[in-house]
């Protein structure tokens, strides 16, 4: 869906190029994550994307297209662009705002407030209660979630996001986080996504992409960056706990097994992951523990061994 | 208070005096605080994003509004002679500064993000400055006019001094012949002009704010 071709940007006065020859090739409904130290050229590519930074040289196509030397103004109206101050324009109402790009694009107006009202509720954002309101009366979260609303106000097939969540303390980054993948699951969008947060590179990446100085040191899954990090940097970089942190990947429904535990073993929740389970096993002192469901009720056990085991196998093709 | 009965009694036995005096004075400061916005308004969102340009207008209009409107009104004689337009002139001149400073501080002062959010969902250069910039630059840019209006109309006194009529022509007169009725008849109106401005302005610029940005 999106590929970029030996992407250079080379700064004036710079002795190294910001983005040094980078290729990637992303498809159709991925999230890429594009992660790294600060000036490894993350935010730098992701906005020769759609063109707010011109490329020095390389080539850029969106679902075929070459998009290098196109129209960018065209090209960023069929793009969807979230940044972490958001950047609302605070003159105009929610809707206003959301409606941005449809009217550039020349929607009729009907088909513009009914497109509006559909995406405000899809974010969460009661229409009637907010459309008429001003970005100065939202709290951070509800500004971004009508940031989020705004870039695909226009259905763009392909989203770019530099930070979104990055300015939002963590309660509210984490419920955010949590209903963009479930809004993405439903939309089937194509995204880009930069961030300096691994855990959050983690959780929301289908294929993370880790930089350093202009370069793509790795392109994988996140869990095969996590099982196999193949160098120094990577592995210093997802951090000396990704063992741990490959648990919080794994789910507790899909390596638990039937049989039932003592009765003063601990309780395991069946919707959390092996990394909780772990830690409830340990303070407990347990080796086993009992998983039970959402109602409470004892689904099956949980065991250290079972743990390990998940830690042992390879990464499975869909985790 | 006899001496406002009297200033009352001398304006009601010269009324055509007054009136044309009111109505010079009215015009001077209407057409510079037009001609000045008209010239000021277009330098000011020009400079606003070429930082060399800006440094320099800023520079400028320093220097030009701490220049005393007698000393501009005065300069100028010798140059264009004395009357209604030298006076229009000078008096332009001195609006010139508060509207290019707040101009350009209006522009500059707007969320960068703001313009990139715009920039980055594909408006044009020119859909940004019409759709995002002039509205969010419009108080602050209204702010500057305000405070031309009520500087010229306290200028345009000077134009006395030139020959340009208006009200000031009584405030010199009472002043030379040591007549305080005279000189009220020209003083009083002036201040009422100046504060019926302000006011206007203010109002002004409490409907022209969007609604988002009020109380901000």
């Amino acid at each position: 869906m999106i590929e970029i071709e030996h992407l250079t940007k080379r700064f004036p006065g710079a002795a190294t190029p910001a983005v040094d020859d980078i290729s990637l090739a992303i498809g159709a409904g991925e999230i890429c994550v594009l992660i790294g130290p600060s000036g490894c050229g993350k935010t730098t590519t992701m906005r020769m994307i759609n063109r707010m930074i011109e490329p020095d040289a390389g080539l850029i196509r969106i679902a075929g297209r070459d998009v290098t030397h196109v129209d960018p103004v065209e090209l960023r109206r069929s793009v969807g662009y979230v940044i972490q101050q958001v950047g609302l324009f605070p003159h105009m109402t929610i809707a206003q705002n959301v409606a941005t790009v449809p009217q550039l694009l020349g929607w009729e107006p009907a088909r513009i407030e009914r497109r509006v009202d559909e995406l405000l509720a899809r974010v969460d954002m009661d229409p009637a209660r907010y459309r008429d309101r001003y970005p100065r009366e939202l709290s951070g979260g509800q500004k971004q979630r009508v940031g989020v609303a705004r870039a695909l106000a226009a259905d763009p097939p392909v989203m770019l996001m530099d930070e979104p969540f990055g300015a939002l303390d963590p309660i509210t980054r984490a419920s955010l986080q949590d209903e963009f993948l479930r809004l993405l699951y439903a939309l089937k969008k194509t995204i880009v996504f930069v961030t300096h947060d691994i855990d959050e590179a983690l959780k929301m990446g289908t294929r993370i992409a880790i930089l350093r100085a202009g370069r793509v040191v790795r392109f994988d899954r996140p869990e095969a960056i996590l099982a196999h990090p193949g160098d120094p940097f990577v592995a210093a970089f997802v951090g000396a706990d990704r063992a741990l942190k490959r648990l919080a990947l794994l789910p507790v429904a899909s390596h638990m097994r039937q049989g039932d535990a003592a009765s003063d073993s601990p309780a395991v929740s069946r919707d959390g992951d092996l990394r909780d389970a772990l830690s409830i096993l340990l303070a407990a002192g347990a080796e086993a523990g009992v998983v039970v469901d959402a109602a409470g009720e004892a689904a099956g056990i949980i065991t250290l061994a079972d743990i390990r085991s998940a830690l042992a196998a390879p990464p499975a093709a869909n985790d | 208070m006899s001496v406002l009965a009297e200033a009352w009694r001398y304006l009601a036995a010269h009324p055509a005096q007054f009136m044309t005096a009111l109505g010079v004075h009215v015009a001077l400061s209407g057409a510079a605080l037009l001609i000045a916005a008209a010239i000021a308004i277009p330098a000011g969102i020009y400079a606003a994003h070429r930082p060399g340009t800006a440094f320099a207008t800023i520079n400028v209009a320093n220097v030009g509004r701490t220049l005393p409107s007698l000393a501009v009104l005065a300069l100028v004689m010798p140059l264009l002679g004395t009357g209604f337009a030298p006076s229009l002139f000078a008096l332009s001149l001195l609006a010139l500064p508060p509207i290019v400073l707040n101009t350009l501080a209006g522009m500059r002062g707007i969320d960068p993000e703001v313009v990139d959010a715009a920039r980055g969902m594909g408006m044009t250069r020119r859909e940004i400055l019409w759709r995002i910039e002039w509205p969010l630059a419009l108080p602050v840019i209204f702010a500057g006019l305000r405070t031309a209006a009520i500087q010229v109309i306290s200028g345009a006194v000077l134009a006395a001094f030139i020959g340009g009529g208006g009200l000031g022509d009584f405030i010199t007169a009472g002043i030379a012949m040591m007549a305080v009725p005279q000189l009220l008849v020209g003083a009083i109106p002036v201040t009422l002009l100046s504060l019926g401005a302000d006011f206007a302005f203010g109002a002004l610029q409490r409907r022209i704010t969007p609604p988002g940005l009020r109380g901000a």
